[in-house]
């Protein structure tokens, strides 16, 4: 439309045309100064060039949010993921920051509560326009607020485990979707420990129930049985009735995914029922509890027991020695780091690095470039990012230690495919 | 006669009231807020539907009912499952192992819908189950109740228990009602995207006209017959009982009458905000607007959409400025209303704000319209068939202060509710 009038204006040497090439003129002197003014100053590329969607991007800050739950029942979950978060960011500006820009952050409080998840979701993408969100541990959080990421055309960087089923656009899941938490750890349990029956356990949301369902579709398929399959819900504290079928059954696997506080309960009263997990009689695997919860649990209960993850505190490689270092110095000495702190320290650095490679802040160029981006200085080792969203990693079994750390006594070959749609296991 | 009448539903005052209200929230907060905070207070003053309701139930029927969420929660999931199957059509869900059903069904291995969901499909029935389905759950819970006298500190208790079940069943069930991911991911309404701005904003508007129509029946209720019945039954449902009413139906109708208006909030809050969970079911948020209704004032109608537009703006901007303490500044607020003001801001209106008033609009109209509204309701006596003679003795005395004061001795709070010179 407009080209169209800007035409035939000059065609007719109009006075519409005058009075526009004086307002061209007008324009162009002061855009002029201040193009002249930030090549001069900085190498970085304009704002006008990184930055063509109106995000929260000067010539020298870019700003991000961080939206986990500091208050309520998850904020003992998710405190760690926010430590994580704000030790990338601060190490990634120390490093000159993200396209000579420092990164500045907006924390939201999610409060545990996931309609608030979605008010400061929307929050952060509509009134402060940031230009990624690190955030949402449980799936129900990161559920409230995907339609609000697919709306405004957010990107989020989602850090926890949890059940697949879901491809968006607009995620990064930097933690690992069931399969490849499941999957190598039973195949190991099965090979190194010869297990042949299996007492499935966990508490009833969409997350332990689809792990389950896949666990038992694989564990069936290595021709193996599973004797039992209980489910109790969030925050249960009494495990004696289902300890006694266990005793009953004599599974040579407890395969446990039961959440947050209820695990306290339910390791201490296995230890008291008599089960004790250092003899692998029967043996427990858990895809559900990290040094973070074992800070609850205490070590003492809980030694003897294996879990499939793909990071621990204790994985012996430089990246790491420096990532555990680098954190105790900032958030204390005591600190323990769990799977998900550190899937949320890949957050930023992937961020970074995606908007490195696109040379821009835009969320459509950020997503195309974001598949194939590697890291390599990863604590957990190297990683890369699959054409669906998720990371490439490797799933590792770690043996608990009293002292509330794990000890890894297997770590996959290769790095394992993400598959958030496994088919034949639906 | 219109005139009449007009009087008796609302003094001059309580009409500024409203008229203030109005002017608020249809004109000076969507003409200064952009969208995404027009969007965020229309999603609060769904909950000042479940405030109002408790300022009847509680503030004037003397029925602490401490599962609210219960109803919001009905209304909500209501028009979340219609809204739901609108957004699972095959088209849509073709990545699905089942496509055309809700996806969390298709996450837990259900492969066809649920018969009770299939009615849903219909606005209609929705529409009607919003109203009706939390309406007769109060009903059965009322008449469970009422009918064997259990009232005060045990009927809060039973009503909080009923909250915690349905948590548990709503969680429990997740095949069928999302679990605690709840039921996410609304897009349309009849083919309409909710999700827009403008969308937004007329939602805004259709939020806010219900209330209105709320809050007038709401206040038609308090001045008829029906209001003080309430009121008297609060203080001394004994009298009230021994001159002939029963006191069963009553409680019963403002019951129902306050999970009716929190279920429709819930309906407006699933539409506002594109989402039903069962975090709005338990006990913890049922008990939040339970202190929505005390900040504003428990025995003003109008002091429970302030409180409510007041209590959560603080929660939203305490927890944007201060992320990790604003619990602690929440807490605080609620210790000082509660301190300072017993019966909530309306409470500091009454004292500080009310009695400079008339100097506003002339002392005489004051006057003048306390004495209409003794003639008023003399008449209205008078003029009763002989069915409801009986009920004079109530109804009467309630209007005069003088009798309320011997039938609630020494209180305030009490006198409030039981006059309604101006």
């Amino acid at each position: 439309m407009c080209i169209f009038n800007y035409e035939s204006g000059s065609r007719d040497n109009s006075p519409v045309f005058k009075r526009r090439s004086f307002i061209k003129t007008l324009i162009a002197f002061p855009l002029g100064l201040i193009l002249a003014s930030s090549t001069l100053s900085w190498a970085n590329p304009p704002t006008s060039e990184v930055n063509t969607t109106g995000l929260a991007v000067t010539d020298d800050t870019v700003t991000v949010g961080i939206l986990h739950s500091v208050t309520g029942t998850m904020a003992i979950s998710e405190t760690g993921s926010v430590q994580a978060e704000k030790l990338a960011i601060d190490q990634i500006n120390a490093m000159g920051g993200v396209l000579g820009r420092k990164i500045e952050y907006i924390q939201e409080d999610g409060a545990s509560d996931w309609p608030t998840f979605a008010e400061k979701s929307k929050k952060l993408l509509v009134n402060d326009k940031v230009a990624a969100v690190f955030g949402c541990w449980t799936s129900a959080s990161r559920k409230a607020v995907l339609p609000v990421f697919e709306q405004y055309n957010g990107m989020l960087y989602y850090p926890t485990f949890y059940e697949g089923l879901e491809q968006s656009p607009n995620v990064i899941y930097t933690g690992q979707e069931a399969t490849q938490q499941i999957i190598a750890g039973i195949d190991w349990v099965v090979k190194e420990k010869g297990a042949k029956t299996f007492y499935l356990l966990g508490s009833d949301y969409i997350w332990p129930r689809t792990s389950n369902k896949i666990a038992r579709k694989h564990i069936e398929k290595l021709g193996l049985k599973v004797v039992g399959e209980e489910y109790y819900p969030l925050g249960h504290t009494q495990f004696n009735s289902v300890i006694n079928k266990i005793k009953l059954k004599k599974p040579d696997v407890i395969y446990a995914i039961v959440v947050g506080g209820s695990n306290v309960a339910f390791y201490k009263q296995l230890k008291a029922a008599g089960i004790d997990l250092t003899k692998e009689k029967p043996l427990l695997l858990t895809i559900s509890v990290t040094e973070d919860e074992i800070l609850g649990i205490g070590g003492e209960n809980i030694e003897g027991a294996y879990a499939a993850m793909k990071y621990f505190q204790s994985l012996d490689n430089p990246n790491n020695q420096a990532f555990v270092q680098a954190f105790k110095d900032k958030w204390g000495q005591d600190i323990v780091i769990g799977d998900v702190t550190q899937a949320a320290y890949l957050g930023p650095w992937l961020w970074k690095a995606a908007v490195e490679k696109a040379g821009s802040f835009d969320i459509d160029k950020i997503r195309a470039a974001s598949p194939g981006i590697e890291l390599t200085t990863a604590p957990e080792g190297y990683v890369r990012i699959h054409e669906n969203h998720h990371l490439w990693s490797k799933t590792r079994v770690g043996l608990a230690q009293k002292d509330g750390q794990y000890k890894v006594v297997y770590e996959s070959e290769e790095l394992i495919e993400p598959n958030p749609f496994p088919v034949g296991y639906q | 006669m219109r005139q009449r009448s007009n009087i008796r539903f609302m003094s001059r005052q309580e009409v500024l009231g409203y008229v203030l209200l109005a002017v608020i929230l249809l004109a000076i907060i969507p003409l200064s807020l952009d969208v995404f905070r027009l969007n965020l207070i229309g999603k609060y003053l769904t909950y000042a539907f479940v405030a109002l309701g408790l300022v009847l139930c509680w503030g004037y029927g003397g029925i602490l009912s401490l599962g609210q969420g219960v109803f919001f929660g009905l209304g909500g999931y209501c028009m979340a499952m219609f809204l739901k199957l609108e957004a699972s059509d095959p088209e849509s869900t073709k990545i699905q192992s089942t496509p055309g059903i809700p996806d969390f069904m298709d996450w837990n291995q259900i492969t066809e819908l649920p018969w009770w969901w299939e009615p849903f499909r219909q606005l209609p029935f929705a529409l009607s189950a919003i109203v009706l389905l939390p309406t007769l759950f109060a009903f059965i819970i009322g008449v469970a109740m009422f009918k064997l006298r259990v009232g005060g500190v045990y009927f809060a208790i039973i009503t909080q228990a009923i909250a915690a079940i349905m948590t548990i069943l709503i969680i429990g069930q997740q095949g069928y009602t999302g679990g605690v991911n709840g039921i996410t991911d609304l897009r349309t309404l009849l083919g309409w995207d909710i999700r827009s701005d403008s969308a937004k904003v007329i939602l805004y508007y259709v939020c806010s006209a219900a209330l209105f129509i709320c809050l007038l029946l709401s206040q038609f209720i308090r001045y008829k017959k029906l209001g003080r019945i309430l009121v008297a039954m609060r203080d001394r449902e004994d009298r009230v009982r021994f001159s002939g009413y029963d006191v069963a139906n009553f409680k019963i109708f403002v019951f129902c009458l306050s999970a009716m208006f929190s279920a429709i909030g819930g309906a407006m809050f699933t539409l506002q905000v594109g989402f039903m969970s069962p975090s709005f079911v338990g006990i913890v948020p049922s008990i939040e607007m339970v202190i929505y209704c005390a900040v504003g004032g428990r025995l003003s109608l109008l002091g429970a959409v302030y409180g409510t537009l007041l209590v959560n703006w603080a929660k939203t901007i305490f927890s944007e400025t201060f992320p990790e303490l604003w619990l602690f500044a929440m807490g605080a607020l609620f210790i000082a209303v509660v301190m300072a003001f017993p019966n909530g801001l309306a409470s500091l209106f009454k004292r500080y704000i009310e009695p400079k008033l008339p100097a506003w609009y002339s002392g005489k109209t004051a006057g003048l319209g306390a004495s209409i509204m003794r003639t008023d309701s003399s008449k209205e006596t008078v003029g009763k068939e002989a069915l409801e003679e009986k009920n004079r003795v109530v109804s009467k005395p309630i209007s005069k202060p003088e009798t309320v004061g011997t039938m609630a001795p020494s209180s305030d709070e009490k006198l409030e509710g039981g006059v309604y010179v101006d």
